[in-house]
């Protein structure tokens, strides 16, 4: 599948934002701290540029609120639902910690589950899809939302360590997370490499009752639309390269980032910020590589006809 | 409403294909664009039509395939490849996942005759139904930046204003082989039913669990390429009658 930017942007910000959301939601930081107010707005304002990201490849986006009106059948259109109502919630919290340096546990808390929900929402609509089939299984929504409390509890250690309070438990919760993602996201990318093609060129034509079917000429020689959305290909060699690219920026390099911190800091202030900060880009470049790869290796049913 | 029609509709309107038939001539492809670009909805665009990277909107395309029997490898062994030309459009699928994927509505099946549309005033052009469709018979139009698909030639089949003979899709009336045939599949005495009985009709992709509407018939068995007749060689022993007598005259001379 080709690996738009809009997309990519879209799930990995709403997914951060989304986290750190749930970690204030559930009183994770004290409101009281300037910090926990920017936090607040941080998240409010990842989630609002996901969801804009994800506008950008609309054909024709003026037309974007139609899609809140098919939630019975639709994924995308529960997620946009689910997105918009979120924001109540999430803004009361925050009317809550900033203007009143206050904690609401009942708009938190909703927020924190209606975050979660949305995560799950975003997730489903690649994993409903039975023409991809490495997408098809209940690992997708498993990993965004796993990936969502990583970075929402990574970035919640960045603002801990700047107020100085309730560093201890988002370290440890962050590593919980980070260990969880990446290890489903293994078992889902071993699923991946190792499962048979539900459809082949044999089953796409209906013609393997005589034999191996194989591409002989194309409808065009050049490109079309199906093509370039769908016949997205990466080459193997980069693909693992790439792979084990976002384990380590994703996953390690942030672990032995906040380790170091944890060495470092009662003694020096500046340095603590600095490695906890460079934990948190470290994952987002990992996960924005992991998003990449899950939109281009992922192989749509439709290439059975295109010989790919 | 993007939900599907809860029973299976009165009618199951497709198109029954001939793979033993087509020759792959993309005569049905030429005229289900021409039809279509001045038809239902937005015309089918192109981009760079007369440069060098041209492409654009298809609602139908021809593949061809190369088949190869087991143990087979060229043409003339055992088991001889053959060529299939395979035409694809929309399935009209029963159980149409591009539908219910629709965030907006624009999508849906008719209840009464199962074909499966776009309102194109109300697609936003996300592109999630062409994802969801296995077949690929979904194309986003660039110019339009909204979704295209096979309409089964609406315009045409309920247009009294035509002629009977030309209420049936373009592609299937222009089809110099009578490869493509139209008609009602949930009907069992219908034209279409009848072939697909008599023929063994199959599915694209059972497995995906789309139950597609339009069927294709199957290549017929074919013999061996060795067995054709084969233009006959100098000096053939084969020859008989009056080849035999000239060959032997011509031999004398």
């Amino acid at each position: 599948m080709h690996p738009a930017l809009s997309i990519i942007v879209f799930t990995t910000l709403s997914g951060f934002g989304y986290g750190l959301a749930a970690v204030l939601g559930f009183g994770l930081l004290d409101p009281q701290f300037v910090a926990t107010k920017i936090a607040h707005i941080l998240a409010l304002f990842l989630i609002a540029g996901g969801l804009a990201s994800s506008t950008l490849h609309l054909g024709n986006p003026q037309r974007a609120w139609r899609a809140l009106s098919q939630w019975r059948t639709s994924w995308l259109s529960r997620e946009g639902v689910l997105a918009i109502a979120t924001f109540i919630p999430l803004c009361i919290a925050a009317y809550g910690a900033i203007f009143h340096d206050r904690y609401l546990p009942l708009p938190g808390i909703i927020g924190a589950i209606m975050s979660g929900i949305t995560v799950y929402c975003t997730s489903m609509i690649y994993a409903s899809m039975k023409s991809v089939q490495a997408w098809h299984t209940r690992l997708t929504p498993a990993t965004y939302l796993l990936f969502s409390g990583a970075g929402g509890a990574l970035l919640g250690v960045v603002f801990a360590v700047i107020s100085g309070s309730g560093v201890l438990f988002l370290m440890f919760l962050s590593v919980i997370f980070l260990a969880a993602a990446w290890a489903v996201k293994s078992r889902w990318r071993r699923r991946m490499e190792r499962m048979q093609p539900l459809s082949t060129p044999e089953s796409a034509t209906g013609l393997g009752f005589i034999g191996e079917v194989r591409l002989f000429e194309r409808p065009h020689t050049n490109d079309n639309y199906l093509t370039r959305e769908m016949g997205f290909q990466i080459a193997r060699k980069h693909a693992a390269k790439l792979v084990q690219m976002s384990y380590m920026l994703g996953g390690v390099v942030p672990v032995v980032l906040l380790m170091l911190t944890l060495v470092a800091g009662a003694a020096a202030y500046a340095v603590a910020i600095t490695f906890v900060t460079l934990a948190v880009i470290a994952h987002f470049a990992g996960v924005f590589v992991e998003r990449w790869l899950f939109f281009a290796e992922a192989r749509h049913a439709v290439m059975n006809y295109y010989g790919r | 409403m993007t939900s599907l029609p809860s029973l299976p509709t009165p009618k199951k309107l497709g198109l029954v294909i001939d793979l033993d038939i087509c020759v792959g001539c993309h005569a049905c492809v030429v005229s289900c664009k021409e039809w279509n670009t001045g038809g239902y909805g937005a015309a089918l665009s192109d981009q760079d039509p007369y440069g060098a990277d041209v492409s654009g909107t298809f609602l139908n395309r021809i593949h061809s395939f190369e088949v190869l029997p087991e143990g087979a490898e060229k043409i003339g062994e055992a088991g001889d490849a053959r060529i299939v030309h395979f035409p694809k459009s929309c399935l009209h699928c029963e159980d149409a996942p591009c539908v219910t994927v629709c965030p907006t509505g624009a999508s849906y099946k008719r209840a009464d005759d199962g074909i499966v549309l776009v309102d194109e005033d109300m697609c936003i052009g996300c592109g999630l139904c062409a994802w969801a469709c296995p077949y690929g018979a979904r194309e986003m139009d660039v110019a339009a930046g909204v979704m295209k698909k096979c309409t089964l030639c609406i315009d045409r089949i309920y247009n009294e204003t035509m002629e009977e003979v030309d209420r049936v899709p373009s592609c299937v009336r222009t089809c110099p082989t009578n490869a493509r045939h139209y008609g009602d599949l949930a009907d069992p005495t219908s034209g279409v039913s009848k072939m697909v009985a008599a023929r063994g009709g199959i599915d694209l992709m059972p497995e995906q669990g789309t139950k597609p509407v339009n069927k294709y018939l199957p290549p017929r068995p074919r013999k061996p390429l060795a067995e054709s007749a084969m233009p006959l060689a100098e000096n053939s022993p084969a020859a008989s009658g009056f080849f035999a007598w000239l060959d032997g005259m011509l031999e004398r001379i």
